[in-house]
């Protein structure tokens, strides 16, 4: 008898499980461009996905203990973190990228400061302390640097923002890999903390004499000035759509990647240097092969035609070569 | 009937059980009634304790890990999972006592303008404006604060007064930053004000008004009636009063976060950087980065948890101090 209910049930239901409806919780920073890209894909094909963005580390939280169809983050997970995953093998969609720029309020100093990943390692350890300092001198002949104390500004909540500038500061400099290391959240030997991209930014604009790291995309639509940073080319690159893609560009590949790369520091030329993919994460085998279906056929879509959403967002597209990575390995989500 | 309501409304002092008549259940909607309350009175500790116990739960790792160093260390290091509650516990405690010391002579003063002096048409509006500060959303006062207050406090008071005194005294040394432990005080003084002094107003108001008669019809002056007679009788209300400001200045979380800089050290100056348990809480529990970084947030929670209760716990001894002390 209740075996029939249950079958009477579920047939009254199916009509509502076809009308889908994926739930995927994750990182805050690509939130905006997941946003548009799900009421695009909702209009094109009728899959509303629900999106919540809780930050990185619930993203990943929430994907491990399968709450969730699929989780977003901004740092890949860790081996431990993949370890503790419930439902299997978890892969690493990189979707975007994304760029961390430093700005500063030196007055009488613009736009386009030079600095160097080992004088922006000193700054943030508190080792270099004034603005005309011999070190940041050297790098700007012309800048009319004034005597003035650096004042440090960054996060003071979790974040992938703190994570890629950490990452960067430790692949650039030993002494900072030793003593600080990477993370959403460090210890910082100096400096104010501000809460998300707006914190800081709000503290550098009222503190002469501050340097703080936010988003590309906040730079830009808030018209901050960004220093322009020295990559392992040589060249000092500022930040902007195409050098974040490039530094995706210049990289190689390794075969049989799981995607869980850092670009940061990468080569290339006209690389900048401070740029990180954003990933989508999901679970290879889902039990719901519907569900594994659509947000295959939906990935698929995101790594296209998605991508040119991107660049009105102030995000920076994927290369092709990454595209291609992704192909393969959307190709292994069993449906 | 009447007269046993009357006379407890007229001896409220002698026996506050008086009108807790043996229960005799003579009906089954006394019976729904009485579970219905006794189910009430117990949501609240219920709740309370279902709180502390997942506050031990998820602590315990971080308890295990750290024990009662976490009470004595000063590092908090996520990516070497290292960590100390001290910084945090002095950051709240310190601007919080700061709040005080700014918003307990002023709310105090109000309160005693508003009832002893001023004129009624005066004293309306200025009520409802205390009390309208209440009503703005903490995240207001934050933003008000980054704009309007931490550069005035910065450019006024910090840089000059470090200037001329930051040598001799430790407690007013720079840099002047802005965002510091002075800034997040300043603004919990400013949320907490409409608290203190709308309760000191009620309390102040309730002193019987034949004893301030009394007094003048001896010859003190209005000043003598006001520090003799009517503050020593509002006494135990008033630390009351202060107590709540106090608690509440513990627990805010958004405002001070927007303000006090962030940073996990001992502040050594009123003008330095400070962190508060509630702000890591906000911070960095949603990105938290691994289970011991989730569990010593807790533990710092469970930290906020025992602070509160401590204080309350204090409160009230005082409270009853001072009510023994005015019965003799």
């Amino acid at each position: 008898m209740k075996r029939i209910l249950a079958a009477a049930a579920l047939a009254a239901f199916a009509p509502a499980a076809l009308a889908a409806q994926l739930n995927a919780a994750g990182a805050t920073f690509p939130a905006p461009l997941y946003t548009k890209w799900f009421s695009e894909y909702r209009a094109r094909t009728g899959v509303a996905i629900n999106y919540q963005a809780i930050g990185s580390g619930g993203g990943i939280k929430n994907l491990q203990e399968m709450t969730v169809d699929f989780g977003a983050t901004d740092g890949p997970m860790s081996d431990g973190e993949l370890a503790s995953a419930r439902g299997g093998r978890v892969l690493h969609i990189p979707t975007i990228l994304g760029a961390v720029t430093v700005t500063y309020n030196v007055p009488g100093v613009g736009t386009g400061l030079r600095l160097t990943p080992e004088v922006l390692a000193a700054i943030f350890n508190g080792t270099l302390r004034s603005w005309d300092d011999a070190r940041i001198r050297q790098l700007n002949p012309a800048a009319r640097l004034p005597h003035r104390g650096i004042i440090v500004a960054h996060r003071s909540d979790g974040s992938g923002t703190t994570y890629i500038f950490t990452d960067f500061l430790s692949s650039a400099s030993s002494m900072w890999r030793r003593t600080i290391g990477a993370g959403k959240s460090v210890s910082w030997p100096v400096g104010l903390g501000g809460r998300g991209n707006e914190g800081v930014a709000g503290l550098v604009k009222q503190t002469p004499g501050a340097i703080g790291y936010v988003e590309l995309a906040y730079a830009n639509q808030n018209h901050l000035p960004v220093a322009a940073i020295r990559n392992r080319a040589g060249n000092f690159v500022l930040p902007s759509i195409e050098s974040t893609t490039a530094a995706a560009a210049g990289m190689e590949l390794p075969a049989n990647s799981d995607l869980r790369l850092s670009i940061v520091n990468g080569a290339g030329a006209d690389a900048y240097p401070i740029s990180s993919f954003t990933w989508i994460i999901v679970y290879q085998q889902m039990r719901d092969r519907a569900k594994a279906r659509q947000i295959a056929d939906f990935l698929t879509w995101a790594v296209h035609d998605g991508q040119r959403f991107a660049a009105g967002l102030d995000y920076a597209p994927l290369p092709a070569a990454v595209v291609a990575a992704d192909e393969a390995k959307i190709r292994l989500i069993q449906r | 009937m009447t007269d046993v309501v009357e006379g407890t409304l007229t001896q409220p002092a002698a026996a506050p059980g008086g009108l807790a008549l043996p229960w005799r259940l003579s009906s089954a909607s006394d019976a729904v009634w009485r579970g219905l309350l006794v189910g009430f009175g117990l949501v609240i500790p219920l709740l309370l304790v279902g709180i502390a116990a997942a506050l031990v739960h998820g602590a315990w790792p971080a308890v295990r890990a750290f024990g009662g160093g976490f009470l004595t260390g000063s590092e908090w290091n996520p990516v070497s999972d290292r960590f100390g509650g001290v910084p945090f516990l002095v950051g709240t405690l310190a601007s919080s006592l700061l709040a005080l010391l700014i918003a307990v002579p002023l709310s105090i003063g109000l309160a005693l303008f508003l009832t002893e002096l001023a004129p009624r048409w005066l004293a309306a509006p200025i009520a409802f404006a205390t009390e309208l500060l209440a009503a703005i959303p903490s995240v207001v006062y934050g933003l008000w604060a980054i704009f309007v207050l931490v550069p005035f406090l910065r450019d006024r008071v910090q840089s000059p007064v470090s200037e001329r005194l930051g040598e001799s005294l430790g407690i007013f040394a720079g840099p002047a930053y802005g965002p510091s432990i002075l800034a997040g005080g300043v603004i919990l003084a400013i949320m907490i004000i409409p608290f203190v002094s709308a309760v000191s107003r009620e309390v102040i108001a309730a002193v019987p008004r034949a004893q301030r008669e009394a007094a003048l019809a001896l010859g003190a002056t209005r000043w003598e009636s006001t520090w003799q007679i009517v503050l020593p009788a509002a006494r135990a209300g008033l630390i009351g009063a202060v107590m709540l400001g106090l608690g509440r200045a513990i627990g805010e979380t958004m405002a001070v976060t927007m303000v006090i800089g962030n940073t996990p050290q001992i502040p050594h100056s009123l003008f330095a950087p400070a962190y508060t348990m509630a702000s890591v809480l906000a911070n960095e529990f949603a990105e938290a980065s691994g289970d011991v970084h989730r569990s010593a947030l807790m533990y710092v929670a469970l930290l906020l948890l025992g602070v509160t209760l401590v204080v309350n716990a204090l409160a009230r001894a005082l409270v009853w101090r001072v009510e023994r002390r005015a019965a003799r």
